[in-house]
C-alpha cells in the first residue's frame, strides 16, 4: 500500500527544493519543473525498484526524463532519493558544476540513466533499454517521462510505432500534459488532441489521469504493470506551475526566476519548514 | 560486399550473445542465417532511422553490442543529431554501417549517394569512422569494432568489390596498411574506391614514377604515425577517397599536414562539391568526379607537370 500522506509531504518538499534553487540560482524552467513534481514523487518513493547504492545494477528500473528542461526537478529528487548528498547540489548552475539546465550522462551523475535535452531522444533510448531487458531476460521495466511539446518531434512518435509492433510490454511512457509549450498553447501551436487515441492508434494502452492525483497515478501504473501484451501509455493532465498558486498556468514561469518574497509565498503555500 | 557482411555478423553473433543487428527495413532476405542463430540477434526497425539510432544506444547502454544497418545517408545525415546525442555523448558502443557508400548507388540517384558522410562522422567526439577497402578489411573492422567500447561508423560498398588483401588480416583501429613502398608519390586511399587508385598507380608506375600505395580502414582516428614516416619518403602525398573533396579523409590529411614544417604537397582527389544530375552507373559517376583510374592518374601526372 502507498503511504498517500508521506508522498504528499515529498511532492511538497521537492517543490520547494525547486523553486528555492532557482530563486538561488537563477535558472529557469520551474513550470515545466512543477508540473512533473508529484510524477516523479510517485516513481521515485514508491513504483521504481531501485537502489540508490546499486545505480549500474543490470536489473533496476530505467526512469528517463525526456523533457530534459526539467533536470532540476530531477537532480532535487535523486537528492532526496539518496543518490547524492546535498553538498554536490551546492555548485549547482555555477562554472565547472556538473548540474547543467539539463541532465548531464549516466557517467557523469549516478541516478540519470540519458543525457536529455534535446527533445524527442527519450523514448527511443528507453525502448532500446526495454528491448535490451527482454533480449537478456531482464525483469526491469522503464519509464519515460515525456512534455506536451515534445509530442511534435517525429523520434517519438517513429518509437512508439516499434513499441507497439513490439508489444514492448516493459515500457512506459507518461506524458505530462501541461497544455504549453514555450511560446504558447501546445494544442494551438501542433495538432496534439485527441493525445490519447493517438496513443491507443499505435497499438499502445492509453490512459487518462490527473497527474497530481498520487493515487490515480498509481493506479494507472498498477494497470502498466498488469498489461502483458503492449506499451502503456499514461496520459497525464498536469498544471505548469502546479502546486504554486501565482505560477499555476502561467507560461511566464517557464523562464521567470522568483524573487526573495515570491520564494517565500511559495514556502508558506507548499507547508514547508524553511 | 553486403552478402560478406551479412555473413560475418552471422558468425559473430554466433560467438557473443551481445551482437544484434538493426536493420532499417533493408536486406531483404539478407539476415536469414542470423535470424537462425537466435531471434535476439536481429531486429527490424522500420524506416524510421533517428528511432532506430536511439534503439541501438539504449540497448548499448544495458549491455549489447547493436549494429545498426542500412543505405548510407539514411544512417548518417538522416539521424545525425540522434548520432551525436545519443551515440557519441553517451559514448555508447554502437557500430554504424553505411551501405553502398559513395557512389555505389549512383543509378538511384543524389538522395542515395554519400559524399558528406565521412565529413559530418568524423567531426563528433568520440566516433571512430572506418572505410574498409574490401571484404577482408571489412570482417577485421567489424571484429576491431566490437572490441572497441565507443561509437564507430563503418562505410562499405555494395557488391563485387575485387578483393585487394589476398588472405585474412587483422586490423587495429586507427593503424593504416601500406600495400606498396614508393620514393616518388604516396597514393593514401580508403574505402571501396581502391582497386581504381590501385590501377591508377600501376598506370604511373609504367610512366616511370616509384608509386606508393597505402589503404586507411580508419579515417579517425587517423594514423599520423604512418603520415609523419610516409611524409619522409615520398615527394607528392595524394589522397582517394569516393567522397566529397570537403572535410573528408584529404580533409583530415590536411589538417594533420597543416602544422608539419617540410612535409610533401598534398593533392586532395574526391568529389567535386555539386549533385549529380544525370544518372549512370558508378564507373560512369565515379567517371564524372575524376574517380576512375585513368582519370586520378591523369591529375596526378598533371599536377606534377
Amino acid at each position: 500500500m502507498a503511504d498517500l500522506q508521506k508522498l504528499d509531504a515529498l511532492s511538497r518538499k521537492l517543490r520547494y527544493r525547486i523553486i528555492e534553487t532557482s530563486h538561488r540560482t537563477s535558472t529557469p524552467h520551474l513550470g515545466s519543473c512543477l508540473s512533473c513534481a508529484d510524477l516523479l514523487t510517485v516513481l521515485y518513493f514508491h513504483f521504481l525498484r531501485i537502489d540508490p547504492a546499486r545505480p549500474t545494477d543490470p536489473e533496476r528500473d530505467r526512469f528517463i526524463l525526456s523533457k530534459g528542461h526539467a533536470a532540476p526537478a530531477l537532480f532535487q529528487v535523486l537528492a532526496m532519493r539518496g543518490y547524492y548528498g546535498d553538498e554536490l547540489l551546492a555548485d549547482y548552475g555555477q562554472n565547472g558544476s556538473l548540474f547543467a539546465e539539463h541532465p548531464p550522462t549516466p557517467a557523469h551523475l549516478p541516478g540519470i540513466e540519458a543525457a536529455t535535452g534535446s527533445l524527442g531522444h527519450g523514448l527511443p533510448l528507453g525502448l532500446g533499454m526495454a528491448l535490451a531487458g527482454r533480449i537478456t531476460n531482464s525483469p526491469h521495466r522503464v519509464v519515460v517521462v515525456l512534455g506536451d511539446g515534445e509530442c511534435n518531434e517525429g523520434s517519438v512518435w517513429e518509437a512508439a510505432l516499434l513499441a507497439g509492433a513490439q508489444q514492448v510490454k516493459n515500457l512506459c511512457a507518461v506524458v505530462d500534459f501541461n497544455k504549453w509549450q514555450a511560446t504558447g498553447r501546445s494544442r494551438e501551436i501542433m495538432a496534439i488532441d485527441p493525445l490519447t487515441d493517438k496513443w491507443k492508434a499505435f497499438g499502445w494502452d492509453a490512459v487518462e489521469i490527473d497527474g497530481h492525483d498520487h493515487e490515480a497515478f498509481i493506479g494507472a501504473l498498477d494497470r502498466f504493470e498488469a498489461v502483458s501484451n503492449r506499451p502503456t501509455a499514461i496520459i497525464a493532465h498536469t498544471v505548469k506551475g502546479s502546486g504554486v498558486s501565482f505560477m499555476q498556468d502561467d507560461n511566464n514561469w517557464h523562464y521567470k526566476i522568483p524573487n526573495e518574497s515570491e520564494l517565500h509565498k511559495a514556502r508558506i503555500e507548499l507547508r514547508v519548514e524553511a | 560486399m553486403r552478402n560478406a557482411f551479412a555473413k560475418e555478423i552471422t558468425r559473430l553473433a554466433a560467438a557473443d550473445e551481445r551482437v544484434v543487428l538493426l536493420s532499417g527495413d533493408i536486406g531483404n532476405n539478407l539476415f536469414e542465417d542470423l535470424k537462425r542463430v537466435g531471434e535476439r540477434h536481429f531486429l527490424n526497425c522500420g524506416i524510421a532511422e533517428a528511432n532506430m539510432i536511439g534503439v541501438a544506444a539504449g540497448m548499448a547502454m544495458s549491455g549489447l553490442r547493436p549494429i545498426v544497418y542500412t543505405i548510407t545517408p539514411f544512417t548518417t545525415t538522416r539521424c545525425f543529431e540522434q548520432i551525436r546525442v545519443d551515440l557519441c555523448y553517451h559514448e555508447a558502443p554502437v557500430t554504424i554501417v553505411g551501405t553502398g557508400s559513395g557512389l555505389s548507388y549512383a543509378e538511384l540517384g543524389p538522395t542515395h549517394h554519400s559524399l558528406e558522410d565521412i565529413a559530418i562522422l568524423r567531426s563528433l567526439p568520440g566516433m571512430t569512422v572506418m572505410a574498409p577497402c574490401d571484404i577482408r578489411e571489412m570482417q577485421a573492422g567489424l571484429r576491431a569494432a566490437l572490441r572497441h567500447d565507443g561509437p564507430v561508423y563503418m562505410r562499405i560498398g555494395k557488391k563485387g568489390e575485387p578483393n585487394i588483401h589476398t588472405s585474412e588480416i587483422d586490423l587495429t583501429i586507427g593503424r593504416a596498411i601500406e600495400l606498396r613502398a614508393g620514393q616518388d608519390i604516396a597514393l593514401l586511399v580508403t574505402g571501396v574506391i581502391m582497386p581504381e587508385a590501385q590501377k591508377a598507380a600501376d598506370m604511373l608506375s609504367k610512366q616511370g614514377l616509384s608509386v606508393g600505395l597505402t589503404s586507411f580502414p580508419s579515417v579517425k582516428p587517423l594514423d599520423t604515425a604512418y603520415l609523419d614516416d610516409v611524409a619522409k619518403r615520398s615527394k607528392l602525398l595524394v589522397t582517394v577517397e569516393e567522397h566529397g573533396r570537403i572535410g573528408g579523409f584529404g580533409g583530415a590529411v590536411a589538417e594533420w599536414r597543416a602544422a608539419k614544417r617540410n612535409a610533401p604537397p598534398l593533392l586532395m582527389l574526391g568529389a567535386r562539391d555539386e549533385f549529380l544530375h544525370v544518372v549512370g552507373d558508378q564507373d560512369y559517376a565515379r567517371g564524372i568526379y575524376g574517380l576512375t583510374a585513368d582519370k586520378i592518374a591523369a591529375s596526378v601526372t598533371n599536377y606534377l607537370s
